[in-house]
């Protein structure tokens, strides 16, 4: 009881934690992208992925819909979008 | 750093926090040989609620305080078993972590002369707890112990000076960073770790449920910190200040009006003077002022 805690790393990947978005969720255009990778570096979550320009996504099963990448993509190609209603919410 | 992060999705840190992008741009620079050693604190919280972990590498936390003394064990360990030069030792830990509870822990470490690298993330409350100051809570701030009132307009002490004290241990190489600069964040991380002795970075990391701010804005809060002066940006080596990040100083009310805990005192003239003698304060301080082209 009193001794050490020990898990295995890397674990929290089964914390879904994308159900805490509330109303709204990123959407990558992958139109005007660059390839700059600050949606990857911004991401306190670290879910964003991708190899080069146009193919940057985040994974929604873990974005908490924070905004960041938004405000940070210097080509506007993430924008805010409202959660579908019903399904689309992983 | 997208196949194989260090630093795993799935932690519980509120939407748009500025430490879990610090923590992870930290560990991404440090690579994968490193022993993390943590305080207690939000970071510890939020990426270790049993029984998960969010970190990808050996990672102990054992009492509030005691991270520097912990990692100087972990450190003596990797000596006697001869793995120290390919191991690195991070010690990390929030800002009442480092200034108030665990800053004998720290000196010792620093008087001792540990190889370990020592991270503050500087949120500038204990905001696990509940926003309470802390010693980096910057003057007129309002947290749960400093409330604004009739006869309070919030935290009436300045910042504690953790890098110059950091700094007067005589250690090799003491920096602050931000959020705001990732790329400089993880240059002076990189630069800490092939430097043998102990260091100390502080980074500047917004937190949008004890600021009191949008949770899309903690990058642009963190870079209007360094901008208005308020947060200096520099590295000492050796004792001797190295480097610092010039900037165009912009009136400290842009990065104030930014966030809740600062609303109280944007109506009063005398106390943003104050506040702007801090910065000015710096910027002298420091030499941040860039020098326009022409002169």
């Amino acid at each position: 009881m009193f001794g050490p805690l020990i898990v295995k790393p890397s674990k929290s990947k089964g914390d879904k934690t994308g159900s805490w978005r509330t109303k709204i969720r990123p959407k990558y255009l992958q139109k005007n992208c660059i390839g700059c990778k600050m949606c990857v570096v911004i991401c306190p979550e670290g879910c964003v992925s991708g190899k080069e320009k146009n193919t940057y996504i985040c994974n929604y099963e873990y974005c908490k819909g924070c905004g960041l990448c938004s405000v940070i993509c210097p080509k506007a190609d993430i924008i805010m979008t409202e959660e579908s209603p019903e399904g689309e919410k992983k | 750093m997208e196949n194989n992060p260090l630093f795993k999705p799935g932690h519980t840190g509120c939407a748009g926090c500025g430490q879990s992008m610090a923590a992870r741009l930290v560990i991404e620079a440090a690579g994968a040989n490193t022993i993390v050693v943590n305080n207690t604190g939000c970071l510890e919280v939020f990426t270790t609620r049993y029984p998960e972990s969010a970190w990808g590498v050996p990672w102990i936390h054992s009492l509030f305080e005691n991270a520097a003394a912990v990692a100087s064990g972990v450190e003596a360990a990797l000596i006697y078993l001869g793995k120290k030069d390919t191991t690195n030792v991070i010690a990390q830990a929030g800002d009442g972590g480092t200034a108030d509870i665990g800053l004998q822990a720290l000196s010792g470490m620093l008087e001792r002369g540990h190889d370990v690298l020592y991270v503050c993330y500087d949120n500038e409350a204990y905001m696990n707890t509940g926003i309470q100051r802390s010693g980096l809570t910057p003057f007129d701030t309002n947290t749960t112990t400093s409330p604004v009132g009739k006869a309070s307009v919030g935290n009436i002490r300045q910042k504690k000076p953790m890098p110059e004290i950091a700094n007067a241990h005589g250690i090799p190489y003491v920096a602050t960073c931000s959020v705001g600069y990732p790329q400089d964040l993880q240059r002076k991380v990189k630069k800490a770790i092939s430097i043998k002795g102990p260091k100390y970075i502080q980074i500047h990391v917004p937190c949008p449920l004890g600021w009191r701010h949008e949770s899309n804005l903690t990058y642009q809060i963190a870079r209007l910190a360094v901008e208005t002066g308020l947060y200096p940006l520099f590295e000492y080596e050796s004792g001797k200040l190295a480097a610092v990040r010039k900037i165009q100083p912009k009136p400290v009310e842009e990065y104030l009006k930014t966030q809740g805990r600062f609303k109280h005192i944007l109506n009063n003239p005398e106390e943003l003077k104050k506040v702007q003698g801090v910065a000015d304060n710096n910027i002298q301080k420091y030499n941040l002022r860039e020098e326009s082209p022409s002169s």
